[in-house]
């Protein structure tokens, strides 16, 4: 993926953990589908299913946000990657915050979510604006590392390695068995006893 | 140059550079459980790839199995179950399951096997992976998609960190334990506030712990943000370490588990336990807490328009007032388990506050040892009958259970728990259920008294 643009929705709260992001009731599944309902659920949704009219995704203006601009520490907690499947599966692309817990960080990556990383003050400055004009479109930009809201931009911070893999879209595993040579060179330099053999 | 000790275990562990500026590392050992590795396995499967060290990784099951029985407790939990014992099959991996004599919750029971040594890398679909510092390894929580990367290739693209250490001084009074002194630390530092670090734990507080305590310290620097919490070996490691099924079996000697005197932190934080009370969280993120003889914040203590938000919701959805005291707050369930806080040692501080004593009308309490051993243990010691007598419900079969509810043990709206968990998360113990994080001491003396009570009260009297 090289660039998201659209609707940025809110989500101010500090230390939103993946428990809230991705109730547990929705882990019981041996797959990685049909985990978009589960997003947010409890927040999203009241006890008989119908939808919480004030949360920010429920609103007219910021449904089907495919951005979301959130509060410190964002995914802390589990590490359980069906936050992720989920977030990427009810259409959310990229999100912009000030840090995210590591687990979350790397589970992003390896989904195609872009995690924008700004400073503090640069973060408030667009939660003003997307807050005193809803349903903007917001634009980031992973090759340039520039976020863009009307004629308002900001440059992003993302690591080379992260912007990388989110360019390149490759599979992880199967580009690492490339360099199987080099795991077997380190393997046979090992010591016999520095494996672990598992009694079954 | 000086180096860290998390630097050494990198080092150790480098197999190469990779093009991005991320670093292939070797897993010496790798841990599932049931819900974080069904799709890594399918992952494997749809691109044709077999494990590569079969004998490497060991899958338990402790999520979502039920502590009552020893079977899952209904038709999903059982797929879970049942799809991981196939994929174990399939690929010739051990699995410790519902039966086994070994089972229980993987970070209480990968210690208790002996299959940490100070000097390994161990990776485990599950964030309180850090554990395994408390023995000198270097313990990594990873995603579903590294787990298949692991399975496929025993490696990780990895992304070096920055080191903090954080050092604890002060004489400690008396009734304060290893949850207590991680609990201070996380009010202290902040929730998050480790992002990006490997933490190491140091100092005489640290050094003086014992190796479980070590361990729930180590267990719940995740909280802070830490993707890998140590603590240097030392000869409390060693003895640990001796008479267990995997003993002898590896030796990572190839360094001195240590950080060197000359090494240099990208930050340094000092913590002062001198004096600290037992706390309880109050909020609903681990960093919201007090100590018992401590009043609520207020509103005005909270800074910027932001804080003040994230506190009004908190109080609001604990049902809590800002500036009230915490002692005397009542409670509906009292829960000892979970990878922080269920080892022998936990259940043994818990069984002392609860001689002779009984569980107040009202409160329902479980206790859950931390592993099928551990129960053994307790039993042989006369602690099961010690927590039968108070009113505990002593669970037959380990597992997580209530530290995350997702198996039959599920709290109800508004219930209120003192619980010796790691996560107070709003949902993490049922839809609307309030959390008190707490020490095993401190959730029995709630027991008894029906509310939340200073524990040395009972201790101490």
């Amino acid at each position: 993926m090289e660039q998201v643009t659209g609707v940025a929705a809110p989500m101010p709260q500090h230390n939103v953990d993946t428990d809230i992001i991705m109730p547990k009731r929705f882990l019981r599944t041996i797959t990685r589908e049909g985990l978009a309902d589960g997003v947010f659920a409890d927040l999203r949704f009241k006890e008989d299913g119908s939808e919480k009219p004030d949360f920010v995704l429920n609103q007219p203006s910021w449904r089907g946000a495919s951005v979301l601009v959130v509060g410190d520490n964002f995914g802390c907690g589990s590490s359980r990657e069906h936050a992720v499947w989920g977030l990427r599966q009810l259409g959310v692309e990229a999100i912009i915050g000030t840090g995210y817990a590591g687990i979350f960080f790397d589970n992003a990556r390896k989904n195609g979510l872009a995690l924008a990383i700004l400073e503090e003050s640069q973060r408030d400055e667009l939660l003003a604006k997307i807050n005193a004009n809803p349903g903007a479109q917001v634009s980031v930009d992973v090759v340039a590392k520039m976020i863009t809201i009307g004629d308002w931009k900001v440059a992003f911070q993302m690591d080379k390695a992260t912007r990388q893999a989110l360019l390149d879209d490759r599979d992880d595993t199967l580009d690492t068995l490339k360099l199987l040579a080099e795991i077997q060179t380190y393997e046979s330099a090992l010591p016999d006893n520095s494996c672990v053999k598992i009694i079954k | 140059m000086a180096r860290t000790l998390y630097d050494k275990l990198l080092d150790t562990h480098k197999i190469c550079d990779l093009p991005d500026g991320d670093i292939l590392v070797y897993v010496d050992f790798h841990i599932m459980n049931e819900y974080t590795s069904p799709q890594a396995f399918s992952g494997l499967g749809s691109k044709g790839l077999s494990v590569r060290q079969p004998e490497a990784h060991l899958a338990i099951v402790d999520h979502v199995n039920s502590t009552q029985i020893d079977e899952a407790p209904d038709p999903v939990s059982k797929l879970l179950i049942d799809n991981l014992e196939a994929n174990c099959e399939k690929h010739q991996i051990a699995c410790y399951g519902l039966k086994d004599p070994r089972q229980g919750i993987e970070h209480v029971v990968v210690p208790e096997q002996g299959i940490v040594a100070p000097g390994m890398l161990i990776a485990c679909g599950d964030s309180h992976t850090t554990t395994y510092g408390a023995l000198g390894a270097l313990g990594f929580g990873i995603g579903t998609s590294e787990v298949e990367h692991v399975l496929a290739t025993q490696t990780l693209r990895y992304q070096k960190l920055k080191n903090m250490r954080i050092n604890v001084a002060g004489q400690l009074s008396a009734g304060i334990t290893a949850k207590d002194i991680i609990m201070h630390v996380i009010r202290k530092v902040g929730a998050g506030a480790a992002n990006g670090y490997a933490v190491e734990f140091a100092g005489q507080v640290i050094e003086q712990l014992d190796m479980a305590g070590r361990m729930t310290v180590c267990n719940m620097a995740v909280e802070l943000g830490a993707r890998a919490a140590l603590i240097e070996a030392d000869q409390k490691t060693l003895s640990a370490m001796e008479g267990k099924a995997h003993s002898g079996r590896c030796a990572f000697d190839k360094e001195i588990w240590q950080t060197d005197i000359q090494a240099v932190f990208d930050r340094e934080v000092y913590i002062d336990c001198k004096d600290i009370e037992p706390l309880v969280t109050w909020g609903i993120s681990p960093d919201q807490a007090v100590a018992i003889g401590e009043k609520l914040p207020v509103l005005e203590q909270m800074v910027t328009d932001k804080q003040q938000s994230d506190f009004t919701r908190a109080m609001e959805y604990m049902g809590l007032a800002p500036g009230q005291s915490i002692v005397n707050v009542p409670i509906d369930m009292a829960f000892i388990g979970s990878c922080t806080n269920s080892r022998i040692d936990d259940l043994r501080a818990a069984a002392e506050v609860l001689r002779g004593k009984r569980v107040a009308s009202g409160v329902v309490a479980t206790v859950i040892p931390g592993s099928a051993s551990t129960k053994v243990q307790a039993e042989l010691e006369g602690i099961d009958q010690v927590f039968i007598d108070a009113g505990f419900d002593w669970r037959p079969q380990s597992g997580c259970s209530m530290c995350l509810a997702m198996n039959d043990d599920i709290a109800e709206n508004r219930e209120r728990i003192a619980s010796s968990t790691n996560r107070n998360f709003e949902g993490r113990q049922g839809r609307g259920a309030r959390t008190h994080l707490m020490s095993p001491a401190m959730v029995a003396a709630a027991a008894v008294a029906g509310k939340i009570v200073d524990v040395r009260l009972f201790t101490q009297a």
